[in-house]
């Protein structure tokens, strides 16, 4: 089944960063990507670009309506995605926890819906 | 019926693992397995618990899958053809299956209230009303929570395996933390006054089950340890009207020696093995309580051993015991410096057991009104009836000790 990972950083956190810890991170991020493909389970992922570049669109009985920002403010912000075709929930929570996160944000796993 | 029962609680888990394994959903295993029982129930009276209860119940539960996937033409779901009935089933291959479950039920993908929940129903095969009843929340309630919990293992695709090697260890622990929160369940007092052994022994049980699956586990060794020595007093911790009976007032000759002196075998063994941990040394404290004669308790080697305890479980709590026996080994100052340790850790203001602490060793150094004020504090916060009971008795004997110091 499919599943995307969703990782949470405060953005802030993770700005002030220092380049070792960061490149940590970074580390962490290859390890996934090279062992997903490895086992033939990697579909995808992206870094999303910060929420000072996110715009908000809502669609009010036909009236469409766009604001700045993200849909809700939040202590961590969306900051990537993975999507990795797996057999159970096990296999991605180990890629999740090739990542480090120290005290920056968390890593939500959820399955891709399946239309019968 | 007796034995049948026996039969059908020990072929349960092995049981279900296989049906499950058939079938590859967990409803469905429970169901067949249900069917089976019921089947055993009509048949084992007169024909005699057969000699593989667990082979017969695979068979039976696997009939009745096979029966409702014809009936819904689904046969080819089936993982694999049905085997012949004389067939001896493969035990460690369902020793596996077993493992495979726990670890489902005990996944950390789940809340720990699901985990313990599907631990009780599922493997321990208790029914959603006592489990209920056991946890003091409705029915209902208790449903909805195993529904929940069914749906994410689908839905979420938790898996019926064993864990990797790196990730095993961890997991494991998950599977004890699941042991000993029913344990404590059963052994905390509820609400009505009963202590619940019969929930007790269901940890004990599952514990057995998963010492046997896993021999020589050093932590889980020391969990079962600990269970058996606290279970093997459970007689003599309530009086006949329900009371609560602290342990230098217990009736030693009420306690099961058999459990103890099996727990004492399970510990030595452990302890020589030199791979220490948290349920081991609260084993061995455990093993300290039903030491000797309830009056002749080794004090300070409990203190000795919390301090060790404090240093693996980093619990603030665990400072609370340990205060309460050094102030027993007759160092009441020691007590106060780790309680007001503790205190500056937490907040304790309406926690039972750190009040009623603070009330004794105020009592013992000399404090006479900070130790009522403790106490009655206490009493506002507990509201089990019967360490309520034993509280206020407790209240004109500090009063007694400040007549003496005054």
């Amino acid at each position: 089944m499919q599943y995307v990972m969703l990782i949470y950083n405060a953005e802030e956190r993770w700005a002030a960063l220092s380049e070792a810890e960061e490149a940590k991170i970074m580390a962490g991020h290859f390890a996934v990507m090279e062992q997903s493909q490895k086992d033939g389970t990697y579909i995808g992922g992206n870094r999303l670009v910060d929420v000072g570049a996110a715009t908000t669109v809502r669609n009010h009985s036909g009236k469409i309506i766009v604001t700045d920002g993200p849909f809700a403010e939040t202590k961590e912000q969306l900051g990537g995605y993975y999507v990795f075709e797996c057999d159970n929930i096990d296999q991605v929570i180990a890629y999740a926890g090739m990542i480090p996160q120290e005290d920056t944000g968390s890593i939500e796993i959820r399955p891709v819906f399946e239309m019968d | 019926m007796a034995t049948i029962d026996a039969a059908l609680k020990g072929a349960r888990l092995r049981a279900i693992a296989a049906l499950r394994r058939f079938s590859g959903d967990l409803d469905q295993a429970e169901d067949a397995f249900q069917d089976a029982a019921e089947r055993a129930l009509q048949h084992w009276p007169n024909d005699g618990v057969p000699d593989n209860p667990t082979g017969w119940l695979i068979q039976t539960g696997k009939r009745r899958l096979i029966d409702i996937a014809r009936r819904q033409q689904r046969q080819t779901q089936l993982t694999e053809e049905p085997a012949a009935e004389t067939d001896e089933p493969n035990l460690s291959a369902i020793d596996d299956d077993a493992l495979r479950l726990i670890f489902t039920c005990c996944h950390p993908a789940l809340s720990e209230d699901a985990q313990v929940a599907l631990t009780l129903k599922v493997i321990a095969g208790l029914s959603a009303h006592d489990v209920a009843l056991a946890f003091l929340i409705p029915t209902r309630t208790l449903e909805q929570r195993l529904d929940r919990a069914r749906r994410k293992i689908r839905t979420a695709g938790i898996p019926f395996a064993i864990p990797q090697d790196q990730e095993l260890p961890e997991r494991l622990n998950a599977a004890l933390s699941v042991i000993y929160l029913i344990f404590n369940q059963g052994y905390s007092a509820r609400a009505d006054g009963l202590i619940q052994p019969a929930l007790c022994a269901e940890a004990i049980w599952l514990a057995r089950n998963l010492l046997r699956l896993f021999p020589g586990h050093a932590e889980l060794t020391g969990l079962l340890a600990m269970m058996l020595f606290h279970h093997a007093r459970h007689r003599a911790r309530q009086s006949a009207t329900g009371a609560f009976v602290p342990l230098a007032e217990q009736d030693a000759s009420l306690w099961n020696t058999t459990l103890i002196n099996e727990a004492q075998a399970l510990l030595d063994h452990v302890l020589g093995k030199h791979a220490p941990g948290p349920f081991q040394t609260q084993a061995a404290i455990a093993a300290l309580h039903c030491a000797n004669d309830p009056q002749g308790t080794d004090w300070a080697q409990i203190a000795a051993l919390y301090d060790i305890l404090e240093h693996q479980l980093a619990n603030p709590v665990v400072s609370i015991n340990r205060a309460a026996a050094l102030c027993e080994s007759g160092d009441p100052e020691g007590a106060l410096a780790v309680l007001e340790h503790a205190q500056s850790q937490a907040n304790f203001e309406n926690y039972g057991p750190f009040l009623v602490n603070a009330a004794n060793i105020h009592s013992h150094l000399g404090h006479p009104k900070r130790s009522r004020a403790y106490m009655e504090r206490a009493l506002a916060v507990t509201v089990h009836p019967a360490e309520r009971e034993y509280l206020a008795a407790r209240l004109p004997e500090l009063s007694e000790q400040k007549l003496d110091i005054t």
